[in-house]
C-alpha cells in the first residue's frame, strides 16, 4: 500500500483567483484544505510611514490608492479624521455630496466584486453586465474630479468643487455611427445631478437582471451555499465587519449604529444575512447596492433643492479661491502658506471610523502639532478578514478556496497597505 | 448607546485601581492606559464581563514615541537668523529620552453590545527588547494585526502563537516604521546579469525633506482650542 501523506501547494501571488497579489501556502489532505497560510506584504508600500513625511493634505491621494476599488470612501475616513482633529465640519451640502459619493462608491465596489466573484467561480456573463453599469459611475466621479479611479476630490472642510452644470458628452468617431452616439449620449443633457438620478431610475432593473443570472442559478448555489460558513460569534471574535459581520446574522452598521455626517437625515434598511455562508453574503450585497440607490436618489434630491458652499472659508485649512488671491493679500499669504507648508492640528489622537463597502474602515491619527501626522494608522477592513481566511477555508475544497477568497472581497491595496 | 461618562464609570468599577495607569475622554474617546503586567488581566475583564463586552478588537498597532514634538524647523527663532534648511536638525537624535515610553501598542476595542470603543494604550517598558504579552487568546483578530506590530516596529508579543513578519519582504532585516529607520530604506535591488541573480546593496538615493515639519500654535483663535484651554 503506497504511503498516504498531506502535500503542500503554492496558490499565486500570480493567479486570477487571487485578486492582486495574494500568495497561499495550502496543506493538502488529497483535495481538502487541512491548512492555509496567506503570504501577504507583496503590495506592501508603506503608505502610513510615507503620510508621516508629508503635510496632511498632501497624503489624500495615497488613500485612493489603499482600496483602490472604492477610492472616495478611503479619502473620507482620512480626512474625518483630520476633521475630528481639527474640530471642523463641512458645510451641510459637502456632507450630502460625500454621502451620495460613498453610495456611488459602495455600488462601484459591490459591482465590481459581483463580477470578479461570478468569474471566479464560473458565471462569465455577470462580469460584463456589471462592468456596464461601472462606466456609468466612473463617468461620474471623472466628472466631479477629473480623474476616473484616483479622485482627491476630499478635503478635510469639504470637498474639492461643486457638482459640475453639465456632463461631458461622447464625441463623434468613425467607430460610432449617429444613431449610437445619441443614444449615449440621451442620459448626458442635462447637469450631473440629472445624470445621476437617470441612473437611480434604470438601475434596480439592472439588479434584478444581475439576480436573474444568479439568485436561482444551480451552479452559483453549489458553488456558495454552505461555503465559508461564520458563526456570529466567530465573526466578532475574528474582528470581521460589514457585509462580512451580517451576512452572519448580525445588524451592525456604522452607518445606522454610529451615524457620520447626513446618515442619520437619510432613510434605508440595512439587510441581514441568516447562515453567514457565501451566499447569505451574496444576498447581502445585492441589497445593498438596492439600499445604496435609494440613497443616492434622496442626496439628489437635497442636492438639487439646497445650492450653497461645499468647502468651508476658514482659510487657515482651505485654500482661497483663486480669484480671492488675485485682489487680497491675505488670501495669498493664507495660500502660501497652505501649499508650502500645510496647516498644522492640534496635538490629539483620532479615531474615524467609516461603513466602507468592505467592512469598518478605520483612520487612527496622532498628531503632536505639527503640519504632518505623527502617526497614521489604516484598519483595513480586508486585513481582518484575510486573518480569518484559515479558519474559513479548513476542511474544503480546494476548489471552494477560491469562492471564499471571492465572498471576502479582498483588496490588497488595503491589506497591504 | 451607552455615552462615555458611564464607559469610565463601568471600567472603574470592574477594573481595579491599581491597574489603571490613566483614563481619560478627548473628542469623545476614551483611552485607557495600563501596564504590560497588567495588559492580559485587563483585556480578560474588557472581554468577559458584560457590562463592558468588548468582544471585537477593531485595530491594534504599534507607536514608536522616539520623535514626538520634534520639529525639524526652530519657528520661534527665525526671525532673527532665518529658517535653516530643515534637514540637519535630525530627528533620529535622542536626547532627553525616556526609554520606557518610546514603544506602545494602542488598540481600538469596539462593544457591539453597548454600541461604544475603547483605546487602551500599553507601553512597552524596555526600549532595546520591547516586550508585551499576546492578547491573540483573547481576541483572535490580534493575531494578525501583532504580527504586523512586530514586523514593524519589532515589538515582542510574549506568548503569541505564530510570531513571523508580515508586511515585509522574505529576509528582510531591521523593523521599518520606527522613526530611526529612514524612509528610503536601507538597501535597494537589482537584477545582476553577470551574477545571474538579484543583489542588494546599500541605497544610492539621497535622503530629502521637501516640506520640513514644523509644530506651530495655528488654531489658537479658533473656537475648539479656545474651548480646550478653558476646558
Amino acid at each position: 500500500m503506497p504511503e498516504i501523506r498531506n502535500y503542500t501547494m503554492n496558490f499565486g501571488p500570480q493567479h486570477p483567483a487571487a485578486h492582486g497579489v495574494l500568495r497561499l501556502v495550502l496543506e493538502m489532505d488529497g483535495e481538502t484544505i487541512v491548512r492555509a497560510d496567506p503570504h501577504i506584504g507583496l503590495l506592501h508600500r508603506a503608505t502610513e510611514k510615507l503620510a508621516e513625511t508629508k503635510p496632511f493634505n498632501q497624503s489624500i491621494g495615497y488613500m485612493d490608492r489603499l482600496d483602490y476599488v472604492s477610492m472616495m470612501c478611503n479619502e473620507h475616513g482620512y480626512v474625518l479624521a483630520i476633521e475630528k482633529l481639527l474640530g471642523i465640519e463641512a458645510p451641510k451640502r459637502a456632507q450630502y455630496i460625500r454621502v451620495m459619493f460613498d453610495e456611488i462608491t459602495r455600488i462601484l465596489n459591490h459591482l465590481l466584486w459581483l463580477g470578479s466573484h461570478g468569474l471566479d467561480v464560473g458565471a462569465m456573463t455577470i462580469f460584463l453586465y456589471a462592468f456596464r453599469e461601472r462606466e456609468k459611475l466612473m463617468d461620474c466621479y471623472e466628472a466631479v474630479s477629473g480623474a476616473r479611479l484616483h479622485a482627491t476630490y476630499y478635503r478635510p472642510g469639504g470637498v474639492y468643487r461643486d457638482l459640475p452644470d453639465r456632463m461631458p458628452q461622447y464625441e463623434a468617431s468613425p467607430w460610432r455611427d449617429d444613431k449610437t452616439l445619441e443614444q449615449l449620449n440621451d442620459s448626458r443633457q442635462g447637469s450631473m445631478l440629472d445624470y445621476i438620478e437617470h441612473f437611480t431610475q434604470e438601475f434596480p432593473e439592472r439588479v434584478n437582471e444581475y439576480e436573474t443570472l444568479l439568485s436561482d442559478n444551480r451552479i452559483w448555489k453549489q458553488r456558495t451555499v454552505g461555503v465559508g460558513v461564520v458563526s456570529p460569534e466567530r465573526a466578532k471574535q475574528m474582528g470581521f465587519t460589514g457585509p462580512m459581520l451580517r451576512g452572519s446574522g448580525i445588524e451592525w452598521d456604522l452607518r445606522k449604529k454610529q451615524p457620520y455626517e447626513v446618515y442619520d437625515k437619510l432613510d434605508f434598511d440595512i439587510p441581514v444575512g441568516i447562515n453567514g455562508d457565501c451566499y447569505s453574503r451574496y444576498l447581502v450585497r445585492i441589497e445593498e447596492m438596492r439600499q445604496s440607490n435609494r440613497i443616492i436618489k434622496q442626496c439628489v434630491d437635497w442636492l438639487r433643492a439646497n445650492p450653497g458652499p461645499v468647502m468651508l472659508g476658514n482659510h487657515k485649512v482651505t485654500p482661497p479661491s483663486r480669484g480671492e488671491m488675485k485682489h487680497d493679500m491675505e488670501a495669498l499669504i493664507h495660500h502660501f502658506k497652505l501649499f508650502t507648508e500645510g496647516y498644522c492640528v492640534p496635538e490629539g489622537e483620532a479615531y474615524a471610523a467609516i461603513e466602507h463597502p468592505k467592512g469598518e474602515f478605520g483612520v487612527y491619527l496622532i498628531s503632536d502639532g505639527a503640519n504632518k501626522p505623527y502617526r497614521l494608522k489604516i484598519r483595513a477592513p480586508g486585513f481582518a478578514h484575510l486573518s480569518g481566511f484559515d479558519e474559513m477555508v479548513k476542511g474544503h475544497m480546494l476548489a471552494d478556496a477560491v469562492a471564499i477568497i471571492g465572498t471576502q472581497d479582498i483588496v490588497f491595496g488595503e491589506i497591504d497597505r | 448607546m451607552i455615552l462615555t461618562d458611564e464607559l469610565i464609570e463601568r471600567i472603574k468599577t470592574h477594573i481595579g485601581k491599581e491597574d489603571i495607569q490613566s483614563l481619560n475622554d478627548e473628542l469623545g474617546e476614551v483611552t485607557l492606559e495600563v501596564k504590560a503586567l497588567d495588559w492580559l488581566k485587563v483585556a480578560g475583564i474588557l472581554h468577559d464581563v458584560p457590562e463592558l463586552a468588548f468582544h471585537q478588537l477593531s485595530d491594534l498597532c504599534g507607536v514608536d514615541y522616539q520623535a514626538y514634538g520634534k520639529d525639524q524647523w526652530e519657528t520661534n527663532e527665525a526671525t532673527g537668523d532665518g529658517f535653516s534648511r530643515g534637514v540637519e536638525l535630525s530627528q533620529h537624535n535622542k536626547a532627553n529620552w525616556d526609554p520606557s515610553f518610546r514603544f506602545a501598542v494602542v488598540c481600538h476595542l469596539i462593544s457591539i453590545e453597548h454600541n461604544i470603543r475603547l483605546r487602551v494604550r500599553i507601553y512597552a517598558e524596555e526600549e532595546a527588547v520591547p516586550r508585551i504579552p499576546s492578547c491573540a487568546g483573547v481576541w483572535s483578530a490580534a493575531n494578525w494585526y501583532e504580527r504586523e506590530a512586530f514586523d514593524l516596529y519589532g515589538i515582542l508579543f510574549e506568548n503569541h502563537p505564530d510570531l513571523r513578519r508580515i508586511l515585509t519582504d522574505y529576509g528582510f532585516m531591521g523593523h521599518p516604521f520606527r522613526k530611526d529607520f529612514p524612509v528610503e530604506g536601507e538597501v535597494e535591488m537589482r537584477f545582476d546579469k553577470a551574477a545571474g541573480r538579484c543583489v542588494y546593496e546599500p541605497v544610492s538615493i539621497t535622503p530629502r525633506t521637501l516640506v520640513p515639519k514644523v509644530i506651530r500654535d495655528d488654531l489658537r483663535y479658533s473656537d475648539s482650542a479656545e474651548a480646550k484651554r478653558e476646558g
